[in-house]
């Protein structure tokens, strides 16, 4: 679209901001990216302004109105430029589908994710059965032997755990553990993925996810 | 012929009640099934065996899961007297304030409710924090505007719930001289000809709020 202005305010390593960059380049949308240096503790004047509630990447901003939360603005963005690469399927029960399971792995980081880098011992043990089990589930309840979990076509639910996937490499170190190997169509899943121009331009180098996590443990005295 | 359409759901529950009022917004018929959720009955653990709770909609023997999936469901599903705006950076508001209903403010209106001494005056500051921010996003007789809309039906709960957590607690939560346009929205609300056949019984929420909030005393006596 002609005379569009959209900025994306987002931190390099940020999974959420993952998911905009994905869907904003399957449909070819020019952008301005913005970084927010997320890591450190001081918030610029631009994300105060367009995010003021929980101050918060990622931020799309569209023609100067901001759309916070990533799957609202993932949504914003398939109701907008609706003429390539929809993101969701047009039967309202697809649709259905596609948001339960979007919702289900957002849950993901929070519940399990965060606990695998951030804790140790038994906590740290829990986590990681509690994201072994979920993911197990997904494979088998919302992937099953499709290419993608909206079946033929790459969407809304695949964009949603292509960014919490970006962070595995980094929890498996952690973890000591390795989620391949308990889960090879997720696997399989996530190499498709790769392969799509739109994710393998837009992941973050999961080593540098590594190295960040390691600084973090150190700033907060979680080692 | 009103098409197969169940929805399990309980007597009490604020979630199971946006369906309610939703469908019958709608002018849509549907079979009501009430669930003891001491005692899940088999169709409940068949239709959601993620998450296991209600509400769940059935439509043609497919279920939908969560109650703001099953909104958006039934908005497409059935177009008539649409809920959500059509306008999708007006849509990306109404879900941005929802999942703000849903991850800041019930949450926090539930602290005070089953917190204790300090926690539960850090919760009450928190609630009323969340409280204004809602009071400021009143523009009209409702959130949808002239009508009833989805974020209508999202925040229905503080219509009928508040005033009975506040005679159970003993606290006064909601000062309706600070929220003129909230408390004007709870009465609209609550009166509305398409709402008010719904509530569950008032005495009835009571007891069983009395009971709750004695469980959450003994479980964490104040130190």
């Amino acid at each position: 679209m002609e005379n569009d202005k959209v900025i994306l305010l987002d931190f390099w390593a940020s999974m959420l901001g993952l998911r905009l960059r994905v869907a904003l380049a399957e449909k070819e949308i020019e952008y301005e990216y913005k970084e927010e240096d997320s890591a450190s503790n001081i918030k610029s004047p631009l994300l105060l302004k367009m995010n003021p509630i929980h101050k918060k990447v990622p931020v799309l901003i569209h023609n100067g109105k901001p759309v916070c939360e990533s799957f609202i603005a993932l949504e914003y963005i398939d109701e907008v430029w609706k003429d390539k690469a929809p993101l969701l399927p047009t039967d309202p029960y697809e649709r259905a589908q596609a948001r339960f399971w979007a919702d289900y792995i957002d849950k993901l980081y929070e519940n399990f994710g965060r606990k695998i880098w951030s804790t140790k011992g038994e906590v740290q043990e829990g986590a990681k059965k509690g994201l072994i089990d979920s993911l197990k589930l997904l494979e088998q309840a919302a992937l099953g032997d499709k290419l993608y979990f909206g079946g033929e076509s790459f969407g809304f639910a695949d964009i949603a755990l292509i960014g919490i996937y970006s962070w595995f490499y980094a929890l498996e170190i952690f973890g000591n553990f390795s989620i391949e190997a308990e889960c090879p169509k997720l696997d399989a899943w996530d190499k498709r993925c790769k392969l799509r121009e739109s994710v393998s331009k837009s992941l973050p180098d999961p080593h540098k996810i590594y190295e960040l996590l390691l600084e973090l443990k150190k700033t907060y005295g979680l080692e | 012929m009103a098409e197969e359409l169940k929805l399990h759901r309980t007597w009490s529950s604020p979630f199971g009640l946006r369906i309610v009022w939703a469908l019958h917004i709608k002018g849509i018929e549907y079979d009501a099934i009430f669930e003891d959720l001491s005692q899940k009955s088999p169709e409940l653990l068949q239709y959601n065996p993620i998450h296991k709770k209600i509400p769940v909609l059935v439509h043609k023997g497919k279920p939908i899961c969560e109650s703001l999936v099953i909104l958006e469901y039934i908005d497409e599903t059935w177009k008539e007297a649409p809920l959500l705006p059509q306008d999708p950076y007006e849509k990306a508001m109404a879900r941005f304030w929802a999942k703000f209903g849903e991850e800041k403010l019930l949450p926090s209106i539930w602290s005070v409710f089953t917190g204790q001494g300090e926690e539960k005056k850090e919760a009450l500051g928190l609630a009323v924090q969340n409280l204004e921010l809602l009071e400021e996003q009143l523009k009209e007789k409702f959130f949808g505007g002239e009508k009833i809309g989805y974020l209508d039906l999202v925040f229905g709960w503080l219509a009928y719930l508040l005033d009975v957590f506040e005679e159970v607690i003993d606290l006064k939560l909601f000062d309706a001289g600070k929220f003129p346009l909230l408390s004007a929205w709870m009465k609209n609300f609550y009166d509305a000809p398409e709402i008010k056949e719904h509530w569950p019984p008032r005495d009835k929420l009571v007891t069983k709020f009395q009971v709750l909030h004695e469980k959450y005393q003994t479980a964490n006596p104040p130190k």
